[in-house]
């Protein structure tokens, strides 16, 4: 509390939504009047969702910390409240030095102007100076390889080339604290390289980075230490492998309160009774079973059908798969109790453990969310016909089915 | 030393602070670059349209309200004398609606990135002063082809360019937070300024309004206003003295009003908008 030298300080901040003004909430005069006149009003004093409550940290210079946390947890609305887009309800925040922002790269760019012009308008709005562009121009058009298009309008440009050239003046701003949020999933692999190398230099030059995500690995290449969000709260601030570790263990706890309906998120109307796996363990490759429970809906709903998506994802937070019933034809009636079965094939998932979380969904919005209704590994046994080194598997999210051939022509 | 910033949840009266408004000037600069940039690439005529504009519309006022309804204009040429207040008209149209409707243009900025919201709208305010100063060229080319000499009342003109550009401003800052939480305004706003326009004597002098109704129009803010333009432009006689100081007195209570009620929303817009 003292003169220390950090670089950012939040004490006991928290901030609230009201969920009258972030769910359906009055967009005219009219509906607001209306409302009001139902003593509509009252209902929404009591809706209250605290999205970050009684957060205290500090952070010395030169750190790179990791904020990671599930979804939902309160990452982004934290990295929004230390740039300042939004104001916290509660506590306060310090900061030294300039706070520069990469929350979504090319927010701004215009697609009518030139990359040339969009390069010092995104600048002003991060907020660099003019002679700071200038001086970087150079730097920012290299960094992107855009020189041939720089003055062809960014409208024409390529999605890929949308987002070189927007992440390279983002890559570019010179302020003594960085916050980023998951930006390096942006590009080819090659350009990712580059990405994660200059913030990597933003540390090791003394910056203080502020990064957010739920992919643990960039976390553990890039950050110093990290702190752990669960439900908004701060769980646990330390080096990165700890909180890593906190963030699994974590894990079961979270999976046991997800098993109460009362802590699911979702319109409530229909909800999961039981999921179940077929086989907990098996080998990558396998075909495997999820199978679920639902009782009929707790009231007569307007819109009956409903239909069920599962989320493979893996330990780091990665949707691997999305198998949604649609896709297969299939919706399930709410007036009667359900008992469906999910097979799933053909998905070469590497080793590891893996949790499913389940949806039910109506026309009008999710009615349940279930966060890791279940969980299986992936046990070490590989179905290619031989064996290499790890150099020749380690990359990529799964493993695909694939074949070599040869012939002389 | 590096400064430090501290973040708070805004208090009442939430005034924006002057070093951040400085530092983001920048952003004024490029976003009022971006407006006018955009608003002519991929138009053929380009920046003919900010001279055809009030040309044609003084012309299609001239006609009706000078030819068809043979309203007075003073004595001068109808179409410069409605030319003026077009001219003026536009610049206090132009920077209200522009300004109203700016936050919500600017959507995507201003739920992601971070600098005083207030630059937004004065920003827009720019492309309309530069519309303004264009047409003002080809209105003095008209004051020498009508050859009318409006006198040293013409070295007033900035003040009056600015005092009306600030009332506009004013409205259009408050109009463009509360915008932000309730659509209506989006659709008021047009049809408000529609009937306003034939209420103000822009395309007609205050003389050939009827003896007994000349009060409600001289009461009418905006015809201090259009006075003043027709003063230090076409030479005609100063509107009276309560009228100028009405002007300056309103012109500074808006626009502070207007920073005033902004700045007590600008904390919310992120999550409203």
């Amino acid at each position: 509390m003292l003169q220390k030298d950090f670089a950012v300080r939040a004490e006991h901040l928290g901030k609230t939504y009201r969920l009258g003004t972030t769910q359906p909430r009055p967009s005219t005069l009219a509906e607001s009047v209306l409302t009001r006149l139902r003593g509509g009003e009252r209902r929404t004093d009591t809706g209250r969702f605290e999205a970050l409550d009684d957060i205290s940290f500090e952070i010395p210079h030169g750190e790179a910390l990791g904020i990671v946390g599930r979804n939902g947890a309160g990452k982004s609305t934290l990295l929004k409240i230390l740039t300042r887009v939004t104001a916290p309800t509660r506590g306060k925040l310090e900061f030294r030095g300039r706070m520069g922002s990469l929350l979504e790269v090319g927010t701004g760019f215009h697609p009518e102007l030139t990359g040339r012009e969009n390069i010092y308008l995104n600048g002003a709005l991060l907020g660099m100076n003019k002679a700071e562009i200038t001086r970087q121009f150079d730097a920012i058009v290299d960094f992107s390889g855009m020189e041939k298009f720089l003055d062809t309008p960014v409208k024409r440009y390529s999605s890929g080339m949308y987002v070189r050239l927007a992440f390279a003046v983002a890559a570019h701003l010179e302020t003594e604290i960085l916050a980023i949020d998951e930006v390096l999933a942006v590009g080819d692999a090659e350009f990712q390289r580059k990405s994660l190398d200059k913030m990597r230099e933003a540390a090791t030059q003394g910056r203080t980075v502020l990064y957010v995500s739920h992919m643990l690995h960039t976390v553990k290449t890039l950050c110093t230490s990290a702190i752990l969000l669960e439900r908004g709260r701060l769980v646990h601030h330390g080096s990165v492998d700890s909180t890593l570790q906190a963030y699994s263990s974590s894990f079961a706890h979270y999976a046991a309160m997800q098993e109460d309906p009362e802590n699911r998120q979702g319109l409530g109307d229909i909800r999961f009774e039981q999921v179940w796996m077929g086989t907990e363990q098996l080998a990558s490759g396998d075909d495997f079973e999820i199978g679920f429970r639902v009782p009929p809906a707790a009231r007569p709903l307007g819109v009956n059908p409903y239909w069920v998506s599962a989320h493979i994802v893996d330990e780091g937070g990665t949707i691997i798969a999305q198998c949604d019933s649609r896709l297969n034809g299939m919706t399930y009636s709410a007036d009667r109790a359900q008992r469906g079965r999910l097979i799933v094939k053909n998905l070469w998932l590497k080793p590891g453990t893996y949790s499913v979380d389940l949806f039910a969904c109506q026309a009008g919005g999710v009615q349940d969310a279930w966060d890791a209704a279940a969980r299986f590994e992936v046990l070490p046994q590989l179905r290619y016909a031989a064996l290499a080194a790890s150099d020749g598997m380690d990359k990529g999210l799964v493993f695909a089915d694939f074949q070599y051939e040869a012939g002389a022509r | 030393m590096t400064q430090t910033t501290l973040i708070e949840p805004p208090g009442r009266l939430n005034l924006p602070r002057s070093a951040d408004l400085w530092r983001a000037r920048d952003v004024v600069v490029r976003l009022a670059q971006r407006d006018i940039i955009v608003r002519y690439r991929q138009t053929v005529l380009g920046v003919a349209w900010v001279i055809i504009q009030p040309v044609m519309s003084a012309g299609v006022f001239s006609l009706i309200f000078g030819s068809v309804a043979k309203l007075s204009s003073d004595g001068l040429p109808f179409f410069l004398f409605t030319f003026v207040g077009t001219l003026s008209w536009n610049l206090f149209n132009g920077v209200l609606t522009r300004s109203a409707g700016s936050l919500l243009a600017n959507q995507a900025l201003v739920a992601k990135v971070f600098f005083p919201r207030l630059l937004v709208p004065i920003s827009t305010a720019a492309s309309c002063v530069l519309d303004f100063a264009v047409g003002l060229c080809v209105g003095v080319g008209l004051l020498f082809f009508y050859q009318v000499n409006p006198g040293w009342a013409v070295l007033l003109l900035p003040l009056w360019a600015l005092l009306f550009a600030l009332l506009g401003l004013g409205v259009g800052m408050a109009a463009s937070a509360l915008t932000v939480k309730y659509r209506d305004v989006g659709y008021v706003l047009p049809w408000l300024l529609q009937i306003l326009l034939y209420a103000s004597p822009v395309a007609y002098a205050v003389s050939s309004v009827p003896e007994r109704l000349r009060w409600l129009f001289e009461a009418n803010p905006l015809t201090w206003y259009l006075n003043e333009f027709r003063w230090s432009l076409l030479g005609v006689g100063a509107p009276p003295l309560w009228q100028i100081a009405g002007s300056i007195v309103l012109a500074l209570l808006v626009a502070f009003v207007g920073v005033l009620y902004f700045q007590s929303h600008e904390r919310e817009f992120a999550d409203v908008i």
